[in-house]
């Protein structure tokens, strides 16, 4: 402890001269239940409104008040979207914590209290701004609900006014996160004028940190990403949806539903065209999909791991019968319950591989909120082409955490239903077999019950080319063969990789989902900071196409990122991979259940290469302005 | 179902109101054990489709696993089978009967496949009031196991190797009752008489129609001891009433007794006619049924016939408020939402 004390002693404050704009984060430590989510959200949309890039993540407990809570807004004047893990102001108003997170904080950093804490006796490398929070409320309201609500406004009013965000900003922001209830509106504009009043009349900013209007958010969105899947499934013209609740998937058909209620009405009658349901179990949600697949309609459920886990049964069913289905899995982190509120990409290894017998699932994998999107309609498309169930491998931090986004492009090609079966092919083909290979691909054609084709049996036993029960050892090996060969048929119909080859001969980086973001930071650190160029390759579906062997072939060593433990994607490419492109491979895996950083990865990278990882070259604290 | 075009016989052919002969109802060859109920319910299967004129095309019929669920490769070769998962029929069906409400569903399960590893999707299936025919067939064993005790083995009863089972049994027409099935009722594979009249007031129902047929397993469970077999089940079966089926496309003509008998209109204006055997049995009244079930099992008796029937009941698809056509068949332009909707929803992110 001494050795650490002397060198915060040393740091000290820095000169209130210095400026860091636009390149910070702002952490806010509740208690959750407190009703601080508008407050964040207005802060965050504000400076977003301001035209600096931004993101926002939740640090939250599983359970439903009474617990902490840790909300991040991520300032970057670079456009890094993806979690910082140092903090740089923090608003500590949760007592139970408050401690902790004063120790924690990176030397020079500020800290907005609740007064009665007395943080700022326990250390004096910071800069600390006492509140009396309660005080302020007083005039506002009489009603102690209402107050304990409203309260954390006062804290956005202290911020804009240290930080300079523009108060009309925030105002606008309040009143798009608040939408008609004027009352509501009115109450929170006072709390956040008591705020900035009583920091313009008590404070002197003593900390560099500031926001100034730049330009790089103009006509971008702020979405998280189950709602942009939600938009994505509706879009892709999703008929039943069947679910059961759980963290983190839930807000991804709550999303739905609404946007389905709304949109997807028949104009005349007033009927629906969609049906939602909540089934029992996710054993049973996957069940009502592969009906509603089988009997031809585009069907999905959404859910994590431990529902993954449920669904493992149908899910061989859906690979054997082959049935189209679409299948969210915002991965959480943990072993069983785990830690239901944290993220990871942990379910990648158990889901490419899921159910038992020889099975395999394709895999997308979405890194932004766009891809959320996109991949959503690909999925729906994919499973019908591909006649079996497709898994969209989203996570927590991405499907819950509010991401910017450019406005989502109108789909402009026209829903792929696959080889269904029509009078024309019957004529053609002579005779329906349900699973006979015709076009030599593995995909064979099927037919749908009322569409005038013939009926076929579909059964998750033993069956041969006419989907008779067959236990004939030629007719099994025939069919698991086809099947193997449709997945071959799959590697070319994936959304191929992003590929980066910035550094032939030398490093390259393999990641995929939300660690893209780490990836974007660490490579420029990397860069800036050592010198060091590296490729990267960014994997958006699994089974992998023949680009990885290609990028493996141009690079001396290639470390595979990703949020797990046990380096499920690495065990993946294993599976995949000649050895001798197996041994190139290194892995980087960071799995605390919160969502990975670019400096980590560059820590974790130096250290592999036998170099201690010395920060950045010229220290956070001269960043200046905004480039 | 399409309202029926009479078509002329052929002399000498049998066939049914929509010129189809009997064979095209049947299915592959049984693979079941000879003597097993399950295939004399198969049989009444055949029977009840082709007798009400179903078109073939337009029945989905589904299955768990289990000898009994094997059964539907046996029936309707030309309607759409799905043979899933051991107890998790109830949801493949929820599935597919949401995505074409056209389609006429049944579903074939057995008691192990209901009644133990399927309870949970059986309640729920019960609960929402799926339109659907669900058979189990009923013979207190795992027959494809080989012979082990099932959840509605009656207390008491022996295995081959002389294992007693000393767990009440599932009663699972009063567990469909309780959770709001509108249609209830218990047959035996041996009695194809009433079994016949039952499916054919089932398929007419809008609902789930769910049947407990009690259907001997010859190989591990029809010997002395079991409650569940040929012997026991015909010489305590207790038909509450003589079910007689009327369909809506044929005039009442069977003579009865106002004073012995109940009318039930069912959905599609067909007719259930009751023949009073014992008592005054009202099958609408769902206290009355349930005690009933309760007051025959404790004499060791299985009430038959059609034991609860609630016709007006809203089924699931009505609940879901969906439009007229299969969401199945809903093409791009029913189903993608125009360039307007996804700005507006754009805007309201900005
Ligand atoms: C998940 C799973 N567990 C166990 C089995 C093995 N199994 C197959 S059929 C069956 C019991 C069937 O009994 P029942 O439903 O009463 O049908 P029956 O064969 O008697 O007609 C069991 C346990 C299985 N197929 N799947
Ligand atoms: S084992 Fe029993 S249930 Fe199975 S087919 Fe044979 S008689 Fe029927």
């Amino acid at each position: 402890m001494s050795a650490t004390d002397a060198a915060v002693q040393e740091v000290g404050l820095r000169p209130t001269t210095q400026r860091i704009v636009n390149d910070f984060a702002i952490q806010v430590a509740t208690v959750n239940g407190s009703g601080s989510q508008t407050a964040n959200l207005v802060l965050l949309r504000s400076i977003f409104q301001m035209g600096v890039p931004v993101s926002g993540k939740n640090m939250f407990p599983s359970n439903i008040a009474g617990l902490p809570t840790w909300y991040t807004i991520r300032a970057s004047a670079k456009g890094y979207i993806g979690r910082k893990k140092e903090v740089d102001f923090l608003v500590a108003m949760n007592p139970e914590t408050a401690r902790e997170d004063v120790l924690t904080l990176p030397p020079g950093a500020a800290v907005v209290y609740d007064e009665p804490l007395k943080l700022n006796e326990l250390r004096k490398d910071l800069v600390f701004y006492p509140v009396p929070f309660d005080k302020l409320m007083q005039p506002i309201t009489s009603d102690a609900k209402l107050r304990r609500l409203v309260r954390n406004m006062v804290y956005d009013g202290v911020l804009s006014r240290l930080l300079s965000v523009d108060m009309g900003q925030m105002e606008k922001a309040l009143k798009k996160q608040l939408g008609k209830k004027l009352k509501a509106i009115e109450m929170n504009m006072s709390a956040l004028k008591a705020g900035y009043d009583y920091a313009e009349a008590n404070f002197t900013k003593q900390d560099p940190f500031v926001v100034e209007p730049m330009n790089k958010t103009q006509g971008m969105i702020l979405i998280e990403g189950n709602a942009a899947a939600a938009i994505g499934c509706m879009m892709a013209g999703v008929t039943v949806v069947a679910w059961y609740p759980i963290t983190p998937s839930s807000s991804l058909p709550e999303a739905l539903i609404d946007y389905l209620k709304k949109y997807r009405r028949d104009p005349e009658s007033g009927k629906t065209t969609y049906a939602v349901v909540q089934a029992e179990d996710e054993l049973a949600a996957l069940g009502m999909v592969i009906g509603a697949g089988w009997a031809g309609a585009r069907a999905m459920t959404s859910t994590a791991g431990p529902g993954v886990s449920l669904m493992a049964e149908f899910a061989g069913l859906g690979y054997y019968a082959e049935v189209p289905a679409v299948i969210f899995d915002i991965q959480r982190a943990g072993p069983s319950t785990g830690l239901p509120t944290r993220t990871g990409q942990q379910d990648i290894l158990s889901t490419a591989v899921l159910s038992h017998g020889d099975t395999n699932h394709p895999l997308l994998l979405p890194s932004s909120v766009t891809e959320c999107y996109t991949m959503a309609m690909e999925a729906f498309d994919l499973a019908e082409q591909l006649q079996q169930p497709i898994f969209v491998m989203s996570d927590l931090d991405l499907g819950m955490n509010t991401w910017m986004a450019h406005p989502f492009e109108y789909p402009t090609t026209p829903f792929k239903r696959g080889k269904r079966l029509d009078a024309e092919t019957l004529k053609k083909l002579g005779q329906f077999g349900r699973y006979r290979d015709v076009d030599g691909d593995g995909i064979p054609y099927r037919s749908v019950p009322g569409d005038g084709m013939p009926s076929y049996f579909a059964r998750g036993s033993g069956h041969n080319e006419q989907a008779l029960y067959s236990e004939r050892a030629d007719d099994y090996t025939k069919n698991l063969d086809r099947l193997s060969r449709k997945f071959q048929t799959a590697k070319k119909m994936m959304p191929k990789p992003d590929v980066d080859m910035a550094a032939e001969g030398g490093i390259g980086l393999i990641a995929y989902g939300t660690t893209h973001w780490a990836i974007v930071e660490s490579r420029d650190q990397l860069k800036a900071e050592r010198g060091l160029q590296t490729s990267y390759l960014r994997l958006k579906a699994y089974p992998f196409g023949e680009e990885i062997n290609d990028f493996i072939d141009r690079h001396d060593r290639v470390y595979v990122v990703e949020q797990n433990r046990d380096a499920q994607m690495l065990s993946l490419l294993r599976i995949d991979l000649t050895p001798a492109r197996v041994l190139k491979l290194r892995s980087i895996r960071h799995y605390a259940g919160l969502p990975i950083d670019g400096r980590s990865v560059t820590t974790e990278l130096l250290s592999q290469e036998g170099e201690p990882d010395l920060g950045p070259k010229v220290s956070s604290f001269g960043t200046v302005g905004a480039d | 179902m399409a309202t029926p075009t009479q078509p002329t016989p052929a002399p000498g052919k049998k066939i049914n109101r929509i010129g189809l002969e009997p064979i095209a109802y049947r299915g592959s060859k049984t693979t079941l054990c000879a003597g097993c109920g399950h295939n004399a319910i198969t049989e009444r299967i055949i029977d009840s489709f082709w007798e009400l004129g179903i078109s073939p095309d337009q029945v989905l019929k589904l299955s768990g696993i289990g000898c009994s669920s094997k059964s539907p490769a046996y029936f309707l070769n030309q309607s759409h089978g799905f043979n899933s998962v051991h107890g998790r029929m109830p949801s493949v069906a929820t599935g597919a009967v949401v995505a074409n409400r056209k389609m006429i569903a049944i579903g074939v399960s057995g008691d192990g496949d209901t009644g133990a590893i399927g309870i949970g999707q059986f309640v729920h299936l019960m609960r929402r009031n799926l339109p659907m025919v669900y058979i189990i067939e009923d013979n207190g064993c795992y027959g494809l196991t080989k012979g082990q005790f099932s959840p509605t083995a009656d207390l008491g009863s022996k295995l081959k190797t002389g294992v007693i089972n000393d767990l009440p049994p599932i009663d699972t027409c009063a567990l469909a009752i309780e959770l709001g099935a509108s249609f209830v009722a218990r047959s035996f594979s041996g009695d194809p008489k009433q079994l016949k009249a039952i499916l054919k007031a089932a398929l007419s129902h809008r609902g789930t129609a769910m049947i407990d047929v009690l259907s001997p397993c010859v190989t591990f469970n029809d010997h002395e001891g079991s409650t569940k077999s040929y012997s026991y089940a015909k010489d305590h079966e207790e038909p509450l009433s003589d079910v007689s089926f009327v369909p809506f496309f044929e005039d009442i003509t069977i003579d009865y007794d106002p004073g012995t008998s109940t009318t039930v209109s069912l959905h599609d204006g067909s007719k259930i006619v009751l023949t009073k055997m014992t008592e005054d049995y009202n099958p609408t009244d769902r206290l009355l049924s349930l005690r009933m079930l309760r007051e025959t099992a404790m004499r060791n008796e299985f009430a038959t016939g059609i034991l609860y029937v609630e016709p007006d009941k809203p089924d699931f698809i009505d609940l879901l408020g969906l439009v007229d056509e299969p969401l199945a068949h809903l093409d791009e332009s029913r189903t993608r939402p125009g360039k307007a909707a996804l700005d507006e929803i754009m805007e309201s992110f900005r």
